[in-house]
């Protein structure tokens, strides 16, 4: 299978002052057409620096290293002129606040159709159609209602919608989700899931689905990539990671997700210390401060992620010198 | 019931034209832990600054041991606030980037216990310092020099030093990390139960609640809808809304994930009826009372006895 995003040994630093910091550090991760992965990781993990860099969104004084492709396309070291042919039309985004995320001062109906105006040459009247259309796709209700109505006048789970419509228009082959349903509430994060499910089925979609819940990521992505500091430690098919993780990382995340059913703990689960500074060059694993099982070797040795069963069911990644036994 | 350390009779809160709360009654016993769930502008965080009083009734009692609060003169509530301390959700933003750990800690007890030498207070904020889990010598250190998590707990120490009876928690873990959440919940289980302090935990994220919170509070666009037990709301949630809120949580299994049934917030009678799957006659004109289950459980539904929770 080809893949829709290709991203290879990837390294993306800042320098802010005389410090350095390696937010993302040689990550390689391939996205195949109508495939949604999970990228789960805690803040400062590298998970949206990543794919801003995908998106050539990074600010100009950060340095990158390795190379992504997105259906074929170099990505890095492009214009912005011949980064804005592919993002918004090939190759979307959507971000956690979906109130920042529009204009305030248009109407919903002006900012949908502005979007096929400009990348697909419709004309004005053809694209407020079209985004009726797409509006009554995501489930918004009223939707030609809506089109009149500025982005203040909705709530926060229709202007996600709204958001999922904009990044639809132009027929992406890739969505990347920042955190999609963070802000939302519970009920109404329930029905943001439910929607990206049913349009991933409709539309063969490939989708990138980033969050540091692990719950979200487990009921829509096909394939979970967990990352630390920087780098992806552990990469599975979905139910395979949840049934056992091998890396102590995955393993103290999973523990730490609390539950509604089963028994109670009489502590709640969680994991010591805190994770490194992005600015930390220490020789071992990134993890080995907070591992409950990390050895001597864990600390001066750092273990590169190896595969195990590729191509096979039990097809996996993990960067971990001690796995945990399945 | 008179030994509650705080009663909030048939409270209402009014922002102009808008009910933020109504008809809020509840009472919370001496060292009790009390969760509070509910979406966003269902009035949680309105409910915490009324019962601190930063912002004022239309009507009904905040009872206070037995005192009525809304009659304290503005010196008697000064002095009364050091028993009821609040913490909130964004730990950095919570604190004052130009004072010290240190300062910041002693602060609440320059103004309350004026009594003390410097000395004195720098000894008390080292060891409210070890006791939530940082370590003396940071009090030198300025807030951008921590993490959130440790900004939490810097924010408790604040809160905790004068050992107040009430502590209200606004949402104090949503903005951490999953690994870092149990490090706090675990803390302010410790000192709820060490030092007797009641809590009234806010939250959305009902997972919390059920480990933390020995009962639970349920409010829907101003109105508690459900009152009960943690067993009991978890095990036999009564109203149609906390069942929803409940089917909505997902879980790790990947797949149950229900939405709330989708229509829109109709006005007159049960406030939840254009959202509910099981509205009909009495619910369409009637706002229903808290009504009990059992002794220990209320619900606010004219069905409760026909819906069932599966």
């Amino acid at each position: 299978m080809s893949a829709v995003l290709a991203v290879d040994a990837l390294h993306v630093r800042f320098r802010s002052g005389n410090e350095t910091i390696d937010a993302v550090r040689d990550v390689s991760l391939r996205v195949a057409a109508a495939e949604c992965v999970g990228i789960v990781g805690e803040s400062g993990s590298g998970k949206t620096v990543m794919f801003l860099a995908a998106m050539g969104l990074l600010p100009r004084h950060a340095h990158t290293e390795g190379r992504i492709r997105f259906e074929g396309i170099d990505m890095l070291g492009r214009t912005s002129r011949e980064l804005n042919q592919v993002r918004g039309s090939r190759l979307a985004m959507i971000f956690q606040d979906p109130m920042t995320s529009l204009t305030p001062h248009l109407t919903i109906g002006t900012q949908l159709a502005e979007v096929l105006v400009s990348h697909a040459r419709l004309t004005w009247r053809d694209a407020r159609l079209a985004a009726l259309d797409m509006l009554e796709r995501v489930r918004l209700p009223q939707p030609a209602r809506r089109l009149e109505q500025y982005p203040h006048e909705l709530s926060g789970g229709m202007r996600q919608r709204v958001m999922i419509a904009m990044s639809l228009l132009c027929k992406p082959s890739l969505l990347i989700a920042d955190e999609p349903t963070t802000a939302l509430d519970v009920t109404v994060q329930a029905e943001i899931i439910l929607l990206l499910r049913t349009l991933r089925a409709e539309l063969k979609l490939a989708t990138i689905l980033i969050s540091h819940d692990l719950g979200v990521v487990a009921g829509l992505a096909d394939r979970i990539a967990v990352m630390y500091a920087g780098r992806i430690v552990e990469s599975a098919r979905t139910a395979v990671l949840l049934r056992g993780a091998l890396h102590p990382y995955t393993a103290a995340l999973l523990d730490c997700v609390p539950r509604l059913k089963g028994p109670r703990w009489d502590r709640m689960p969680f994991i010591p210390g805190s994770a490194p500074s992005a600015s930390s060059r220490e020789p071992g694993c990134a993890f080995a401060p907070r591992c409950a099982a990390v050895r001597e070797r864990c600390r001066s040795e750092r273990p590169s992620l190896g595969a195990l069963g590729a191509g096979g069911p039990t097809d996996r990644q993990v960067a971990c010198h001690f796995p945990l036994a399945t | 019931m008179s030994d509650a350390l705080l009663e909030v009779r048939k409270l209402e809160v009014r922002f102009g034209g808008f009910t933020a709360l109504e008809d809020v009654t509840f009472h919370l016993h001496p060292g009790e832990s009390l969760g509070l769930v509910g979406e966003s502008g269902s009035g949680k965080s309105t409910l915490a600054r009324a019962i601190l009083r930063l912002i004022p009734p239309a009507s009904g009692d905040l009872v206070w041991s037995g005192d009525n609060m809304l009659a304290w003169p503005a010196g008697e509530l000064r002095r009364r606030r050091r028993d009821m301390q609040i913490i909130f959700q964004d730990p950095h933003a919570s604190l004052n980037p130009r004072l010290s750990v240190g300062d910041t800690i002693a602060e609440p007890l320059k103004i309350f216990s004026a009594e003390l030498s410097a000395s004195e207070r720098q000894a008390r904020v080292r060891e409210m310092l070890e006791r939530v889990g940082l370590s003396a010598a940071m009090a030198e250190r300025y807030p951008h020099e921590f993490s959130g998590g440790q900004c939490q707990r810097i924010g408790i120490a604040r809160a905790m030093i004068l050992r107040p009876r009430l502590l209200i928690c606004d949402e104090p873990v949503s903005s951490l990390d999953a690994s870092i959440q149990g490090q706090i919940v675990n803390l302010l289980a410790d000192l709820q139960r060490e030092w007797g302090t009641a809590l009234l935990f806010i939250s959305h994220n009902l997972a919390v609640v059920r480990h933390l919170c020995q009962r639970v509070l349920v409010i829907y666009r101003g109105r508690l809808i459900e009152i009960a037990p943690r067993d009991a709301l978890f095990a036999a949630p009564r109203h149609p809304y906390t069942q929803a809120l409940l089917a909505a949580v997902p879980d790790l299994t990947g797949g149950s994930v229900a939405p709330a049934a989708r229509a829109h917030d109709a006005p007159g009678g049960c406030a939840y009826h254009g959202r509910c799957g099981h509205a009909q006659g009495l619910c369409l004109t009637t706002v229903p009372p808290l009504q009990p289950v059992d002794p220990h459980h209320d619900v606010a539904c004219h069905r409760w006895r026909e819906v069932v929770y599966s």
